[in-house]
């Protein structure tokens, strides 16, 4: 706590923080909590539920990066609060933090991920195997091709902020979204996976690829760095190759 | 299916599209100069088969890539029914298609 | 501009988007002023009408429009048709893209006036 209070002196200041309250209906609750000098978005609603709204809800859980839980808007842009830096999105020391967009709001900054999953799913984003604890591992050439492809996209941890970046997510209820496509685009280029043809076919059919406009939101904003829309761009070239000359 | 066939068409009639909007484009640069008269334009068209089946093409082309493109603007645009849509798309396919060959026939006919 | 929207490419298909919905809708209209050829003196009526300067500024729209809309096709067919050599979106083509289709409206207007 003394580091905390040391801190506040150090920056003096306040940050205005705009929540959002409630579920679908609800409205903004502003809270005023010290600026330090070192403080992410998720310290922040941390704070904010500890020292004055015990009853604020929002989804956490490694607070370094890596379980993708934490995913709010934060100033309109879908970011992982544990790795936002206040001093990097604060304008004039206002935040709003908002649950993510394209998702049913459940309480206040936590969002229902079920939707996002069972499009995860349609889109055949499922692992299939056919290999038993007998068999040796399988030898995939890593410098293969398909094996690239497959890798540009596999860093993916779920957060879903492709999801609440995407305008045809917004637009589109069929559409199953950057997340579940690039899921289908890593599928389709390994070689292990038995239900290659079945995933490509989701992919490409209904709600798939062929509504991706390349706004490229999703690569935009992707706190990995991945780019769904390259892999979605790479669905539509086997769109369009299986439709003359056959699947390869 | 249906989703996929649309896709695949729009992307051939987009190649197709690309060197028939830079010929055109470069007559319309052409043609501008000194301002536009009725013969000039028609002693250009009148009985060539090459300008006929060049703006032919080009007609039918557009009726299908120009639909599907507003078929999706509408589709996310408006809180139309996807059935409506559908129907306004193929209706406007075939208004273009019909005014466009009738525009084609007039200045070549 | 919403603030997750605010990226070059988002950009680029907001252009190629109400572009391509302004051609549409003006496709017709072209179509039937041609069609007026069937009777040389109605087109010469409707050309003298576009001398105007209003219509003449909208004519240099449309063609901008038009250029506009072919240069950021084509970048999409390239993203969509080719593989993305190192990942690159071609964001680097779209600036030039709308600069390209701004000169082919120059020479336009040169040429119009």
């Amino acid at each position: 706590m003394s580091d905390a209070a040391s801190d506040a002196a150090n920056k003096g200041g306040e940050l205005t923080v705009r929540v959002w309250r409630g579920a679908e209906v609800g409205a903004f609750a502003t809270y005023l909590v010290p600026a330090r000098a070192n403080q992410t978005v998720l310290d922040v609603v941390t704070e904010i539920q500890r020292y004055h709204a015990p009853d604020l809800a929002y989804r956490f859980a490694c607070r370094v990066g890596v379980c993708g839980s934490c995913a709010m808007t934060v100033n309109g842009v879908p970011r992982w609060t544990c790795r936002t830096h206040v001093s990097r999105v604060a304008k004039a020391g206002a935040l709003t933090v908002e649950p993510l967009r394209n998702l049913p709001r459940i309480r206040d900054l936590a969002c229902d991920m079920a939707p996002f999953f069972d499009k995860w799913k349609a889109a055949g984003g499922r692992f299939e195997g056919g290999a038993t604890r007998a068999d040796l591992p399988a030898a995939v050439d890593p410098a293969s091709p398909k094996r690239r492809a497959a890798d540009a996209g596999i860093e993916c941890i779920n957060c879903a902020v492709c999801h609440a970046a995407c305008d045809v997510v917004a637009w589109d209820a069929e559409y199953l979204g950057p997340a579940a496509l690039l899921r289908a685009w890593t599928l389709v280029n390994d070689e292990r996976h038995l239900a290659r043809r079945a995933t490509l076919d989701r992919a490409m059919g209904p709600g798939g690829c062929a509504s991706c406009h390349t706004q490229g939101s999703c690569m935009a904003h992707c706190p990995v760095g991945l780019s769904p829309t390259e892999g979605i761009a790479g669905l539509k070239r086997m769109s369009l190759a299986a439709m003359f000359l056959g699947d390869r | 299916m249906m989703e996929r066939r649309l896709f695949v068409l729009q992307r051939l009639t987009a190649l197709a599209l690309a060197p028939l909007v830079l010929v055109h484009l470069g007559l319309v640069l052409v043609a501008v100069r000194g301002g536009l008269t009725a013969a000039e334009i028609l002693s250009r068209t009148q009985g060539s088969v090459g300008w006929a089946l060049f703006y032919g093409l080009f007609v039918v082309v557009v009726a299908i890539h120009a639909p599907i493109g507003v078929r999706n603007v509408l589709r996310e645009w408006t809180g139309l029914a996807r059935g409506a849509v559908d129907w306004l798309a193929l209706g406007f396919g075939l208004l273009l298609l019909g005014v466009g060959l009738r525009a084609v026939w007039a200045v070549v006919g | 501009m919403r603030p997750h929207r605010n990226h070059r490419a988002y950009w680029a298909f907001l252009g190629h988007r109400l572009s391509g919905l302004a051609l549409a809708l003006f496709l017709p209209f072209h179509f039937l002023a041609l069609g007026l050829a069937l009777e040389a003196a109605a087109l010469d009526r409707f050309l003298a009408w576009t001398d105007l300067g209003m219509v003449k500024l909208a004519e240099w729209g449309l063609v901008v429009l038009l250029a506009l809309h072919l240069f950021f096709g084509l970048r999409l067919l390239v993203l969509e048709l080719r593989p993305w050599p190192g990942g690159d979106a071609r964001l680097g083509w779209i600036v030039p893209g709308l600069a390209a289709a701004l000169v082919i409206g120059g020479v336009f207007l040169i040429g119009a006036f």
